[in-house]
């Protein structure tokens, strides 16, 4: 059924749809409107049989997450940013136990200097911890993805993190397609733990492993997550059968057939690399964007396949690993190993940073023209920077830096940070 | 099943049961036992009485089991219930608690109920086919009688006197030890097949042995005659001696006294008789006595209930001389060494008749002649067999050297009855090794319930004075129970669950009721815990063969 | 002549059984069926209180749920000693997530429960004083201010003994650990107020907060079996000496902890609905040096110069506590 709705109440319908049973929420923005719209369905009663747990922390929600879903209840939690850093702990040990859970990450940046608008660092710095990633385009997208991530979750006993961009995504109003009752519980089966805690079966959850072991159960651990290479194109199939779209998968190209350039994105973003790839393309460049939609596990090898002919590829993404560069990039360019073709990191949208078509024209030719350096920063202004690092080389105590940047940004134009 | 295994994530989730797997006794240096040490109160007993033994049954209300176990040592515990002097209660560790086990009046309580009950012994599973001769059916006598028919012998009991009973008869008021109990405890004996031969003085040992074919003999003839001090007399001074008094008081005829009555010497026999004058209408009676009150050899209750009772009390004291009614005293003074020194002092009183209570001496005409036999200080000599220096020839009781006790005497019976069955069956006894005493440093006392002793209830004090009704009365089925229950059980394991419960390490066994428990040294650490935590002294740790 | 009624079985009355009393009346840990939820094999020190505890407790849990029970544990001791791969000592259901979250754990297995309509089926939490009193406290708060069908145990060592003896917030004044030495002006642990977790966890007003010792089984399985008959959060705490980190003879388990009690130094009491119902009174009251002497941690407080300020502030420490809560019976 067609529908004008905000991002994040359409993933709390989705999510609805999937009957979790345990719902574990601390707010933070930009998810606060999803496990608001959650609360409502279950207190209103249009969710039945759905215990809603309003928690102390992040931390606490990721735990109680751990509990029920060891009890072998289907659950669900969902946060952002510092949320994501404060369960740390506890989102390690969720996948270190095999447990289920489908928790939504609305994409968000990470202080010092807190900052409540959307990138994707939060999610980049659980890339290792175990957590299937897979990250939405759309609203369309990121309420089909929730869906999946059940089915996901449980075929392999591992959590499923969806990603959605912050504001971007969970605040906009577009249209969506929500599905039936009837349609997700023919795709999405009851849950059928793998192990549950059971008075009548009773077993100990969570041993200490020591070196004896613990490679073993970290490779493990690894050749489950690199199943989800083939089961998340299968859920991908099944989904289209039953809801008639296509939503999710590992990776998915946009005029990529014939093109010399191909960007790499992951989430919204993509939408506006596919604007600007029309116009490029109207303009006859050999452009087309691919999009991630698994991040981890890695689709290293679909990823290679969709870029062997390209001479050139942009990264863009909305993180930065401090001391290196881009992580997606990264992880590409690893990908593409042994590939003659020039890889450009772009760092872009950080802390909520609009991303310009203008911009992205702009980036995209120097690519084609192979002008671009490899790592490159979006818009970034210069005069700051530089007259940052001017002081920090004259003064060796210049104060923090955030401040002083922001001082010289509201003495150059009025600030849009808000 | 097979699945769910294959379900579980590897080493992350473990399966039940198997930390057994791990055997965590290797990590032990000291390993606990289980040992029984012997209560205080056993290790006192002259009469050789497994008391906490028979407590432990008393306790559960099971008092026919109590009876049997204590009679296994004692044939006569309503006898000893009353007259036994109960050193095992001044050895009862309870006594550091807040009072000792009130052992003696659970005795006595058992006693009763068993002639209340008609209960019998068991009679013997198989006869032996020896002869016994018991010579003197005292204390000893009997006792000795009991255990050698138990063992299976065939026994005859000479008694010279009309009644069986010895000192217990004789010796002991009737305000004491009625005298249906003695009797009922006799008879009993009786009935186990021993024949009681009244009235059948053995003029000669050796004799009376060839011609009864006995195989061995027991003497245990007592002391009857009252030892005599010289003290200058007159005319019209009436002196008896105490054994004689009390033993006239079986009779029909009962000694006159008089008004005044004076008793000289301090052991429990000057009590008794102390107690009996008093009982016969003597308004004064008057014990004298060489030294003080706590060198007095009487115990001290039975001084205290003489005492409440109206008996005076002279201490330091020596009689010079008694003449028309008046008794000549002399003050003595008591050294530092402990010696008597005379003061030269001297006062007098009157008295109606002066009783000597100064001991007793042995009649041991019937082993004159008998080739071996050794008499020393008017006392047979017997070796550690209690055998006399003639072969087959034992003695025991008060003819032997030893404390004059019917709880002695008993513990006599019982240990030459042991060397006879062994000498009978040409061997020797052995004495099992002793355990070590369970001393109250053994014990964790922090585990039994604060429990005050039950004082027996004693008769009231204007109609003790004047009649021979038993002074102390017994304890009733929950009072016995009740102080049955105040025994620690020292150094034998009562089954509390401590040991099993306080291991950290689910190494204790428990064997079930009565079968108590075993220590699974597969997983034992030796921590020790169980032996802090025994109330009773009952495990220790023994350093590991390593 | 009055007759003392048998009220008593004074023959080890306070023992773990007694062949006197009907079974009914004597402690889980007496009977032969016991579920051993913590089984042997489990690499506890010699003379652990805690090994202890937990299965006097989760015995106690066992009985009175039928032994339908589900447990989550924090981080550890009790939880490195009962399931180090490939052995676990648990007979029972059983889930460790971390050190911080046991209560929040709890939580969700409940609230799994609940969903399931598994109403019988109850969930305990446990940990040390460590993740109970520090590191698990905020989910433990969260978990009694939401009331959660959770009885959360805590076995209280005073101290961080997993990671060798480092200072808790549970630790007692003057103390030695691996982080409070006893050097310097003021050696050993600061004297604070210390966190008092269970007037804490009375304070949020749940059904039940007790605190027990394993020195007092009757006791403590009297505790865990009311606890039982509540629904809500409920809190016990456990007291349970460590051989290792108190530097006490591994024999001296439960005589310490029972000493803690008669001292007055740990009050035990329970409370309903944050008013206290029930004070264990002291029985035989001892010294607060009586307690003190037997532990190396506390050994700088004696020797040549003993410490008599410091011994003097814990006697304070005891009498307050006999005040604040009447453990002294008035008659004595």
């Amino acid at each position: 059924m067609l529908k004008q709705t905000e991002g994040s109440h359409a993933v709390a319908e989705a999510v609805a749809l999937c009957r979790p049973e345990v719902i574990c929420a601390y707010p933070i923005s930009p998810q606060t409107h999803i496990v608001e719209g959650l609360g409502e369905l279950v207190k209103s009663g249009e969710l039945q049989n759905c215990e809603y747990t309003n928690v102390e922390s992040e931390f606490a929600a990721m735990s109680v997450a751990i509990g029920s879903s060891a009890a072998g209840a289907r659950t669900y939690t969902a946060t952002a940013s510092q949320g994501l850093l404060f369960m740390a702990e506890a989102v390690y040990n969720a996948s270190g136990l095999g447990l289920p859970i489908v928790m939504t990450v609305a994409n968000r940046a990470i202080g010092a200097p807190i900052n409540i608008w959307n990138d994707h660092t939060d999610t980049m710095s659980q890339r290792d911890c175990g957590w299937i990633q897979i990250f939405a385009e759309t609203n369309q997208e990121a309420a089909d993805l929730h869906i999946q991530a059940f089915k996901l979750a449980e075929e392999l006993s591992l959590p499923v993190m969806v990603c959605m961009d912050g504001f971007i995504l969970t605040h906009a109003y577009e249209q969506v397609d929500m599905p039936s009752q009837e349609q997700v519980d023919a795709f999405l089966p009851p849950y059928s733990p793998r192990q549950s805690l059971d008075p009548a079966a009773p077993v100990s959850i969570g041993a200490m492993v020591g070196p004896e072991a613990f490679s073993e159960v970290r490779y493990l651990a690894h050749a489950k997550q690199m199943q989800a290479l083939d089961l998340i194109p299968k859920i991908s199939a099944e989904f289209k059968e039953i809801f008639g779209r296509d939503s999710g998968g590992l990776v998915r190209s946009y005029l990529c057939d014939d093109a010399e350039t191909i960007v790499v994105a992951l989430g919204s973003v993509i939408g506006t690399i596919k604007d600007t790839v029309d116009e490029m393309r109207a303009e006859g460049h050999k452009i087309g964007v691919l999009g991630i939609h698994s991040f981890r596990p890695f689709p290293a090898e679909a990823i290679r396949k969709a870029l062997s002919k390209a001479k050139h590829v942009v990264v863009l993404e909305k993180s930065i690993a401090i001391g290196v560069g881009g992580v997606v990039a990264s992880n590409v360019r690893l990908a593409l190993d042994g590939i003659d073709s020039r890889i450009y990191c772009v760092v872009a949208g950080l802390g909520g940073r609009n991303i310009l078509r203008t911009s992205l024209h702009r980036v995209f030719r120097q690519a084609e023209a192979g002008e671009l350096e490899a790592l490159h920063f979006l818009d970034l202004d210069w005069d700051v920077v530089n007259r940052e690092l001017e002081r920090e080389r004259t003064q060796r105590r210049s104060g923090p830096i955030a401040e002083n940047i922001l001082r010289d940004v509201s003495a150059v134009r009025s600030s849009s940070v808000g | 099943m097979e699945n769910k295994q294959i379900d579980k994530p590897f080493a992350i989730t473990l399966d039940v049961g198997s930390s057994l797997a791990n055997k965590t006794g290797s990590w032990r240096t000291f390993r606990p036992v289980y040992l029984q040490r012997i209560p205080p109160c056993n290790n006192q007993c002259p009469a050789g009485e497994n008391i906490q033994g028979w407590l432990f049954h008393a306790e559960s209300g099971n008092y026919r089991e109590a009876w049997k176990t204590l009679t296994a040592d004692n044939p006569m515990p309503g006898v000893m219930g009353r007259v036994c002097y109960h050193t095992c209660e001044s050895a009862c560790n309870r006594g550091q608690l807040d009072s000792a086990v009130g052992i003696n009046s659970v005795e006595r309580f058992l006693g009763d109920e068993a002639l209340k009950q008609n209960w019998q012994f068991d009679k013997p599973v198989k006869e032996s086919g020896k002869k016994v001769l018991v010579v003197g059916a005292g204390p000893s006598g009997l006792s000795a009688a009991y255990h050698l028919r138990r063992m299976g012998h065939q026994v005859t009991i000479q008694e010279a006197g009309p009644v069986a009973g010895g000192m217990m008869r004789f010796g002991i008021p009737k305000y004491r030890l009625p005298r249906e109990v003695l009797d009922g405890e006799i008879q009993r004996i009786v009935n186990l097949g021993v024949d009681l031969k009244l009235n059948s003085k053995v003029k000669d040992i050796q004799e009376t042995m060839k011609a009864g074919g006995y195989d061995a003999v027991f003497l245990a003839v007592g002391a009857h005659i009252g030892k005599r001090t010289d003290i200058p007399a007159c005319e019209g001074s009436r002196i008896l001696d105490a054994a004689a008094v009390l033993r006239s008081m079986e009779g029909e005829d009962k000694p006159m006294l008089g008004r005044r009555v004076a008793i000289y010497g301090g052991g429990n026999t000057a009590m008794d008789v102390a107690r009996t004058a008093k009982r016969l209408g003597a308004e004064e009676v008057v014990v004298i006595y060489r030294r003080t009150r706590d060198k007095m050899p009487a115990h001290d209750f039975e001084v205290e209930e003489a005492l409440q009772e109206g008996v005076l009390m002279k201490w330091l004291s020596t009689i010079k001389g008694m003449e028309s009614g008046v008794i000549t005293v002399e003050k003595v003074a008591l050294e530092e060494d402990g010696a008597l020194s005379p003061t030269g002092e001297f006062e007098t009183l009157e008295a109606d008749s002066l009783i000597l209570a100064l001991g007793q001496d042995v009649e041991l005409s019937l082993l004159e002649n008998v080739p071996g036999m050794e008499i020393k200080n008017g006392v047979v000599h017997v070796n550690q067999h209690m055998m006399t220096g003639a072969p087959g020839i034992f003695a025991g009781g008060d003819m032997v050297p030893s404390d004059r006790t019917v709880t002695v005497a008993i513990g006599h019976g019982k240990k030459a009855a042991r060397h006879i069955d062994a000498w009978l069956n040409g061997g020797e006894y052995v004495k099992p090794a002793k355990h070590e005493v369970a001393t109250f440093d053994k014990l964790n006392t922090w585990y039994y319930t604060d429990a005050p002793k039950t004082v027996r209830p004693m008769l009231d004090i204007i109609r003790r004075q004047s009649t021979f009704e038993e002074v102390q009365g017994g304890l009733d089925e929950n009072n016995a129970l009740f102080e049955a229950r105040r025994c620690l059980s020292c150094g034998n394991c009562f089954e509390c669950d401590n040991c099993y419960g306080v291991c950290p390490d689910n190494a204790v066994i428990k064997l079930g009721p009565g079968k108590k428990f075993e220590f699974n040294y597969d997983y034992c650490k030796g921590c020790g815990i169980c032996v802090e935590e025994c109330p009773c002294g009952a495990i220790k740790m023994v350093p590991e063969q390593i | 002549m009055s007759y003392e009624p048998i009220k008593f079985y004074q023959t080890g009355t306070f023992t773990i059984g007694n062949r006197l009393l009907a079974p009914e009346q004597r402690t889980g840990q007496a009977d032969m069926g016991r579920t051993n939820s913590l089984n042997s094999g489990h690499r506890a020190c010699q003379g652990c209180g805690e090994a202890l505890g937990a299965r006097y407790a989760i015995d106690a849990v066992m009985r009175a749920t039928g032994n339908q029970m589900i447990a989550c544990n924090a981080t550890g001791c009790l939880e490195v000693f009962s399931t180090p791969y490939p052995e676990t000592s648990w007979q029972i259901p059983w889930i460790h997530s971390l050190f911080g979250n046991a209560a929040a754990v709890a939580t969700g297995v409940a609230a799994a429960m609940k969903v399931k309509g598994k109403k019988d089926v109850r969930v305990i939490a446990q940990g040390g004083d460590g993740g109970t009193t520090d590191i698990g406290f905020g989910c433990l708060s969260g978990m009694f201010e939401r009331n959660d069908d959770v009885l959360y145990i805590c076995y209280d060592n005073q101290a961080y003994m997993n990671t060798g003896v480092q200072r808790s917030s549970a630790t007692p004044p003057a103390a030695r650990t691996a982080t409070t030495m006893p050097v310097g002006p003021e050696p050993g642990n600061a004297w604070g107020q210390g966190k008092n977790v269970p007037q804490i966890a009375m304070a949020h007003g749940i059904p039940y907060v007790a605190t027990a010792t394993v020195a007092d089984l009757h006791d403590l399985e009297a505790k865990v079996k009311r606890a039982m008959e509540f629904r809500g959060a409920r809190y016990i705490h456990i007291f349970v000496p460590c051989p290792l980190g108190w530097g006490a003879a591994s024999h001296d388990t439960i005589r310490l902890a029972r000493l803690a009690k008669e001292t007055g130094l740990f009050p035990v009491y329970s409370a309903e609905y944050g008013e206290v119902v029930s004070v264990s009174k002291i029985r035989q009251k001892q010294p607060v040096e009586d307690y003190l002497r037997p532990q190396r941690r506390f050994a700088h407080l004696f020797g040549k110069n003993p410490n008599v300020e410091v011994i003097a502030r814990f006697q304070e420490m005891a009498d307050r506590n006999i005040r604040k809560f009447g453990l002294l019976d008035d008659n004595k």
